[in-house]
């Protein structure tokens, strides 16, 4: 009986990885969905924002201001000015979203983010895009590595990572009901669905686990859940390891009860994150891990505390050692 | 306005004008090969850093006393690294064959220029606003020393001027009588969301360095003689820092490209490659 329902869940999570890793499926952009919504949100609520530092076609905002031309402001390329003129429109009751590249937006603008957005607790969203080393050619003074980290440590501000195009709209749609600062931080390329089934119901705070799996966990945020996914089917494929794929969008507040509840049931949790290793989600994770009481050992991968540099994504993600197929060896050795 | 005029001679004048033609086809090769790059304000540059190479920089290094004289040049707009690649290769930096790893994994041509590649930049760029302050240091450094021979010259884009890192530069190098340092702001009047006017306006620049204590020239910067004449007066001043306010077009060069926005950050397709090549041929 219990066999029978295991292979059901088996075959159910085996067809579930196909339709995800469906090569043929169209890749969709999260910046255009993140300016789309954006011009939705401006028809519903007079009280939206919109600022940018010219990178307003990079970003997208520019949907949003040819709308809404008089709600939108381009401080130019200023985004110290761009943050702290935010927090003035916030403490003059508007809800204001920010955008520029993720090195520059959280970069540049850090100690503003610290004592007046974050300090005063305010109403404005950074939304980020270009974020790790998928900016690819424009090399290591464009790829954010860090930004995750220096948010982390800020106090008051939710960051949020989404996978694909659907969990942008929907941690945006959040953002809408939430008052407080927020960093949601976005891809340059277009990314494939990971999130495509409607019986997937929403929950910002809560981990996602997207494939089930009993010999490990590997944790995931941003655009690498779905390389997780796919390292997770060559493991299968190729060495018959099973690998449970937990994805995490919202890197603060962490979901801590699903991190310990993999930490109870496996020897080893892999995390993958475009991102340095040094504080991003695998710290995180490794924080919760030592506190609870399930030791367990923790792998990081992700980029070594190291800068990056030009090449195309998918040649820098094997320069890092980052590609499915190099992930899928390292985890077969902790395993075996 | 200047008081030592300079002459470039015809036979220079026509090596200078060859010199950009081969620069801006380089330019166009290398983003088109790397399928990415910044052709429209690398092609606004073209004149004022040949010019700067061919002429006015003090960029030999023989032995480690000449080393130590050299004048220095801050690319602050970094994303012309395709420009700064190109007149490296025309003085001898890099092979022409090097050109063409613009922006590939493990190149010394990185995207935005890197120390850590190649090592006759100065210092890495490509987060604009920075570049000022540091020509500033290297500035106040040069007078610890009292290497009074060396000049620090800093290429700016007029978008990036909007930086505050750049007004506390300004600021600063009035107040320490930074006379060896010497700005170029190449002012085409854009901006990656459009004119900068419309963006977010300097509105009279000249006043605004002048008010800090800035000698400023403004000047036509596709001409070799002005852009010439511009550097050699700056670098004769006694007590304040310099502003050369070039008034240039991005894109300059090819038609279509020419004070077009769209041209800042985008590369050519084939046909748009062949008519380019085509116009500057
Ligand atoms: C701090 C920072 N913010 C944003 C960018 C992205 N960016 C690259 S070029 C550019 C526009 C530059 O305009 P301008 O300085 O006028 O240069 P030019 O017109 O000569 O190309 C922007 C916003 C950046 N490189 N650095
Ligand atoms: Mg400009």
């Amino acid at each position: 009986m219990l066999m029978n329902i295991i292979k059901q869940l088996r075959s159910l999570s085996k067809t579930i990885m196909k339709n995800i890793l469906d090569k043929n499926k169209k890749k969709q952009s999260m910046r255009n969905v993140y300016g789309e919504t954006l011009a939705l949100f401006g028809e519903k609520r007079q009280d939206i924002v919109v600022m940018d530092a010219d990178l307003s076609c990079s970003t997208k905002t520019n949907i949003f201001a040819k709308k809404f031309k008089e709600r939108f402001f381009n401080v130019g390329i200023a985004e110290q000015n761009l943050i702290t003129q935010a927090c003035g429109l916030s403490l003059a009751g508007k809800k204001v979203y920010v955008s520029s590249f993720a090195m520059f937006a959280t970069g540049r603008a850090w100690e503003q983010i610290r004592n007046t957005l974050c300090y005063n607790n305010l109403d404005v969203k950074i939304v980020a895009t270009h974020c790790g080393l998928t900016v690819g050619e424009d090399g290591a003074s464009h790829q954010a590595l860090e930004d995750i980290a220096i948010m982390k440590a800020i106090p008051n501000i939710m960051i949020y990572s989404p996978s694909d195009a659907y969990e942008t709209k929907k941690i945006l749609e959040f953002s809408l009901t939430y008052d407080f600062p927020m960093y949601i931080r976005l891809s340059r390329c277009d990314v494939y669905d990971v999130f495509t089934y409607e019986n997937i119901n929403f929950d910002p705070y809560k981990a996602q686990i997207i494939k089930k799996g009993n010999d490990a966990t590997i944790i995931s945020t941003g655009e690498f859940t779905y390389n997780a996914l796919e390292t997770a089917s060559i493991l299968k494929e190729e060495y018959n390891i099973d690998l449970e794929v937990m994805h995490i969008g919202m890197l603060k507040p962490i979901d801590k009860e699903s991190i310990i509840n993999c930490a109870k049931k496996q020897k080893t949790i892999f995390t993958l994150e475009n991102h340095s290793i040094i504080g991003g989600l695998g710290s995180s994770v490794c924080n919760v891990v030592c506190a609870s009481d399930y030791p367990c050992r923790v792998i990081k991968f992700g980029v070594n505390d190291t800068f990056g540099q030009s090449g195309t994504p998918d040649e820098l993600l094997e320069f890092y050692n980052l590609t499915p197929g190099q992930i899928a060896n390292e985890i077969k050795k902790y395993l075996v | 306005m200047l008081k030592n005029e300079v002459c470039l001679s015809v036979e220079e004048k026509q090596k200078l004008k060859m010199m950009a033609r081969c620069i801006r086809l380089d330019i166009l090769k290398m983003v088109y090969s790397a399928k990415s790059g910044h052709i429209g304000g690398a092609f606004s540059s073209v004149e004022l850093l040949l010019t700067l190479f061919f002429k006015s920089l003090n960029h030999k290094k023989c032995d480690d006393e000449s080393y130590k004289k050299r004048d220095r040049f801050i690319l602050s707009k970094g994303h012309a690294s395709a420009l700064y690649y190109a007149v490296l290769a025309q003085f001898g930096y890099i092979s022409k064959d090097e050109l063409l790893t613009f922006r590939q994994l493990g190149s010394k041509l990185q995207g935005h220029p890197s120390k850590k590649f190649l090592n006759c930049v100065e210092v890495s760029t490509g987060s604009l606003g920075q570049g000022l302050s540091i020509a500033n240091g290297i500035a106040l450094g040069l007078k610890l020393d009292k290497n009074e021979t060396s000049k620090v010259f800093v290429l700016l884009g007029d978008g990036e001027l909007q930086e505050g890192n750049i007004w506390e530069a300004i600021m600063s190098a009035g107040h320490n009588k930074l006379n060896n340092v010497i700005a170029i702001v190449d002012k085409n009047d854009l901006q990656i969301d459009g004119k900068t006017d419309d963006v977010m306006s300097l509105s009279d620049l000249a006043s605004k360095f002048k008010s800090f204590d800035w000698n400023v020239y403004e000047i036509d910067g596709h001409n070799f003689d002005s852009i010439y004449n511009a550097y050699e007066e700056a670098k004769l001043s006694k007590e304040k820092p310099c502003c050369i306010i070039a008034n240039t077009k991005k894109g300059y060069g090819v038609s279509f490209m020419n004070n077009n926005k769209d041209w800042h950050g985008k590369a050519p397709d084939v046909n748009e490659y062949n008519k380019a090549i085509e116009e500057l041929k």
